[in-house]
C-alpha cells in the first residue's frame, strides 16, 4: 500500500478530511524551502505537494509563476528538488507524510521517464501531478510510475464530464484531484454546492479519495470543502505568505517561516474542525 | 534516417502524433474542448458549405489567389535559379495570417463560440484574428508580449482599430511563447465560450492539422500556378519558419514530389554559435511545451530557453511538430539565417524589385540569396513571400541608424 493510499485510510479512521498544502520547491531559496517542507506535517499539513519549478508554467497564475521564477532564479533544479525529498525522510525520519511532485512534463521527460520515476522514488517521492498530461498521454508515463511504486493523480475539472471521467480514472492512483473552478491556480474560487456536486459525481465512478483544489484561501473554505471531500489542497494563498515574508530586496524576513506555519495551522484547524461519517 | 514513409502527407495519427511529435499535452479542462473542436473540425471539413463559404472568403475578402511572381531582376542579380515570389503578402492585412484566421473564425462561429482569443508575435496573427473578428462581430482579445508591443506598435495600433483589445504580456521574456502561455491561461478560465484562435501549425492536436490544412491553400495554388507558367512543377521550395505554418503551407501539397527539393529556414538571430537565435531545429532537442512535442529551445533539465530574433514573428523557441518529424524523416531540409542576413535581403528586395518584404520574409530570401547562384537556370524556385514589410519599417529604419518623421 502507497503512502497517499495509508494516508487517506488513517485519515478515514480518523473520520476528518485531509489538508494538502503545496509549496514550490526552491522558494524563496534552496535553506529556506527546506525548512518550510519540514515543518510542514507538524503545522498540520497531511500530504505534500512539491512543485517543480517551470519557465512556462501555463496553469498557473502570477503567484505560482513568480514563486516558480524566484526559485529558478536561486537555482533550484530537478536534482534539488530530489535532494529536498530525501533530506526530508532522513532528517525528519517521518515516513508517513506522502509527498507528491507537482509540475509540467517535460522536466520530467528531458530527464527520461523511466530516470525520473527511479530517482523520484529513491528519494522518497509518492506521487506525481502533472499538468499537461491528461489521459490521452499519460501512457507514456504510468507503467514507470507502477514500476517505482509512484501514484499518478490525475486531474479532473469541472469540464471533464461523467463519459470522460472513466478516461481520467484510468490512469489515477493515490487520489483523485478535482480542480474546482475553470481556470489557473490561485484565482476564482468555487461555490460549497459546485464542490459537494462535483464530488459526489466523481465518487459514483470511483472508490479513490478525491482531494480539491483551485481557489481554496481561508480556513472557512477549507472547511467547507472538507465536508464534501476527503482534503483540501492549498496553494496559491500559501506562495503569497511566501512572498509577504520577503523584504524589498527578496530576502526573508524573520518572520517569513514562522508566517507560513501559522497561515497552515490556521487552514488546517478549518479542516479537523470538521467531523465525518 | 529514418525510413521513409510511402506518402508523408497522411500524418497525423488518430492522437495526433506525427511520429513521436505533436499530441495533446494540455490541462485537463482544456482536454474535453480540444476533443470538441476535433470533432466540429472534422465535420467541418466534409461540410461543402463550410469549404465554399471560406472560399468565398478567401477570394472576395482575402484576395486569393496571391500572384506567383517571376522576380526577373532578383534572378538576373544572383544568376542561377528562377526565382518565382508567392505573393502571400498581398492579401488582405498583409500576410499569411488570414487564411488560416477566415478558417478557425468560420470555426468558432460554427461552434457556437462568443468571444475569440490570439496570441501574436509581429502582430500579423494578431491583426487577421481582428480582422475577422471585426468582420463577424465576435469580441477579440490578442495577447502580445510587451517587447513585441514595443518594436511592432504600428500592428498594435491596427488591432485597436478593428476593435480588438491588446494585452501586454511581460511574464517570461515578454515575447510570443510568453503571448501563448498567457493566452491558454485564459483559455482556461473562458473555454465554454472561448474560441482559441491558434496562429501556427503547433499547440495540442488538431490545431497542427487544422491551421496546415487552412494553409495549404498557398502550396496548392502555387502547383496550379507553376504548372500554367511553366508547364511543370517547381523544383525548390523556401519558406521561413518562426511556427511555421506559412512554410508548412506551400511545403505539404508538394511533400510527395520527390524531385521537388523543400527548404525552411529558421532565424539564427546573432548566429547559432551564439546562443542568441530562435532556431528551434537546429538548436534545440524534443521537449514538451504547449500542448506539443516537438523541437525546443531549451537547456539540459528541460527549461525552455528565450529565443531571439530581430524578427518578432521568428521570435519563438519552439516549431510546429510536423516540422520536426519532416525534420527526422529528412524530407525537408531546414538551415537558418541569421538577423544581418535578413535585413540584407530586406533591403535588397526594396532596391530590387519594390517590394518591402516582412523581416520573416526576409529570412528565407536571405537563403534563397545563397542558395540560388548554386542553382541551374532552369531550375524554379519559389520563395513564399509570407508577408509584406510596412510593419518593420521603423524598427529597420532604426537599424540603418535613420530617422523616420512623425
Amino acid at each position: 500500500m502507497s503512502r497517499i493510499t495509508r494516508r487517506f485510510a488513517q485519515l478515514k479512521a480518523d473520520k476528518r478530511a485531509g489538508l494538502v498544502t503545496y509549496i514550490t520547491a526552491g522558494d524563496p531559496d534552496g535553506a529556506i524551502s527546506y525548512q518550510i517542507l519540514k515543518g510542514l506535517p507538524a503545522a498540520g499539513a497531511d500530504l505534500i505537494e512539491l512543485g517543480m519549478p517551470f519557465t512556462d508554467p501555463m496553469a498557473d497564475g502570477p503567484s505560482i509563476q513568480l514563486a516558480g521564477q524566484r526559485a529558478l532564479k536561486a537555482g533550484i533544479s530537478v536534482d534539488k528538488t530530489f535532494d529536498m525529498v530525501r533530506r526530508f525522510r532522513n532528517e525528519t525520519g517521518d515516513n508517513d507524510t506522502p509527498i507528491l511532485l507537482m509540475g509540467y512534463y517535460n522536466l520530467i521527460y528531458q530527464r527520461g521517464v523511466e530516470r525520473f520515476c527511479k530517482e523520484a522514488a529513491a528519494a522518497g517521492v509518492d506521487g506525481f501531478i502533472l499538468v499537461d498530461l491528461p489521459p490521452e498521454e499519460a501512457d507514456e508515463l504510468k507503467p514507470f510510475a507502477v514500476a517505482n511504486g509512484i501514484d499518478t493523480v490525475l486531474l479532473t475539472a469541472p469540464t471533464t464530464d461523467d463519459k470522460r471521467l472513466p478516461a481520467v480514472l484510468k490512469y489515477s492512483s493515490g487520489f483523485v484531484y478535482f480542480v474546482s473552478v475553470l481556470g489557473i491556480t490561485g484565482t476564482k474560487s468555487a461555490t460549497e454546492e459546485a464542490v459537494r456536486t462535483h464530488v459526489e459525481r466523481i465518487k459514483r465512478h470511483t472508490k479513490l479519495p478525491v482531494g480539491v483544489g483551485f481557489g481554496i484561501r481561508t480556513p472557512d473554505q477549507a472547511a467547507a470543502v472538507a465536508r464534501h471531500a476527503d482534503a483540501a489542497v492549498v496553494g496559491t494563498a500559501i506562495v503569497e505568505r511566501v512572498k509577504a515574508g520577503l523584504d524589498d530586496k527578496g530576502k526573508a524576513k524573520p518572520d517569513l517561516v514562522p508566517g507560513v506555519f501559522a497561515y497552515i495551522k490556521a487552514l488546517a484547524d478549518g479542516v479537523r474542525g470538521v467531523r465525518k461519517a | 534516417m529514418a525510413i521513409s514513409p510511402n506518402s508523408f502527407r497522411t500524418g497525423p495519427d488518430e492522437r495526433g502524433h506525427f511520429g513521436i511529435f505533436g499530441g495533446r499535452y494540455v490541462a485537463e479542462t482544456l482536454m474535453p474542448l480540444i476533443l470538441e473542436l476535433e470533432t466540429a473540425y472534422n465535420a467541418a471539413k466534409a461540410d461543402p458549405a463550410f469549404q465554399s463559404e471560406l472560399d468565398y472568403l478567401l477570394e472576395h475578402y482575402a484576395g486569393r489567389p496571391s500572384p506567383l511572381y517571376y522576380a526577373k531582376r532578383l534572378t538576373e542579380k544572383l544568376g542561377g535559379a528562377k526565382v518565382y515570389l508567392k505573393r502571400d503578402e498581398l492579401n488582405h492585412t498583409g500576410s499569411h495570417k488570414i487564411n488560416n484566421v477566415l478558417g478557425q473564425v468560420l470555426m468558432a462561429k460554427r461552434m457556437g463560440k462568443t468571444r475569440v482569443i490570439a496570441e501574436t508575435g509581429a502582430g500579423q496573427h494578431g491583426v487577421a484574428t481582428a480582422t475577422a473578428c471585426a468582420l463577424f462581430d465576435i469580441p477579440c482579445v490578442v495577447f502580445m508580449g510587451s517587447v513585441d508591443v514595443e518594436r511592432q506598435s504600428p500592428n498594435v495600433f491596427r488591432m485597436k482599430m478593428l476593435g480588438a483589445e491588446v494585452r501586454p504580456v511581460t511574464a517570461g521574456s515578454s515575447t510570443l511563447k510568453d503571448a501563448m502561455n498567457e493566452a491558454l491561461r485564459d483559455w482556461v478560465a473562458t473555454c465554454e465560450t472561448t474560441f482559441y484562435c491558434i496562429g501556427t501549425v503547433a499547440g495540442p492536436h488538431p490545431y497542427p492539422t487544422m491551421v496546415r490544412d487552412f494553409q495549404c491553400v498557398i502550396g496548392n495554388e502555387t502547383r496550379q500556378q507553376m504548372m500554367k507558367a511553366e508547364g511543370r512543377l517547381p523544383d525548390t521550395l523556401v519558406a521561413c519558419i518562426g511556427g511555421g505554418s506559412n512554410a508548412m503551407g506551400l511545403f505539404h501539397p508538394f511533400l510527395d514530389d520527390k524531385g521537388v527539393r523543400i527548404v525552411g529556414v529558421e532565424a539564427a538571430g546573432h548566429g547559432i554559435d551564439t546562443g542568441q537565435h530562435a532556431a528551434s531545429l537546429t538548436g534545440g532537442r524534443p521537449g514538451v511545451l504547449h500542448g506539443n512535442r516537438t523541437y525546443l529551445l531549451q537547456d539540459k533539465e528541460g527549461q525552455i530557453t528565450e529565443a531571439h530574433s530581430i524578427s518578432a514573428g521568428l521570435d519563438y523557441p519552439g516549431i510546429g511538430p510536423e516540422h520536426s518529424w519532416l525534420k527526422e524523416n529528412g524530407r525537408v531540409e531546414y538551415v537558418s539565417a541569421t538577423d544581418n542576413e535578413a535585413l540584407e535581403a530586406f533591403q535588397l528586395l526594396c532596391k530590387l524589385e519594390g517590394i518591402i518584404p516582412a523581416l520573416e520574409s526576409s529570412h528565407a530570401l536571405a537563403h534563397v540569396i545563397k542558395l540560388a547562384p548554386t542553382l541551374s537556370r532552369d531550375n524554379l524556385l519559389v520563395m513564399n513571400l509570407s508577408g509584406r514589410g510596412d510593419k518593420d519599417v521603423p524598427q529597420v529604419a532604426a537599424r540603418m541608424g535613420m530617422k523616420i518623421e512623425s
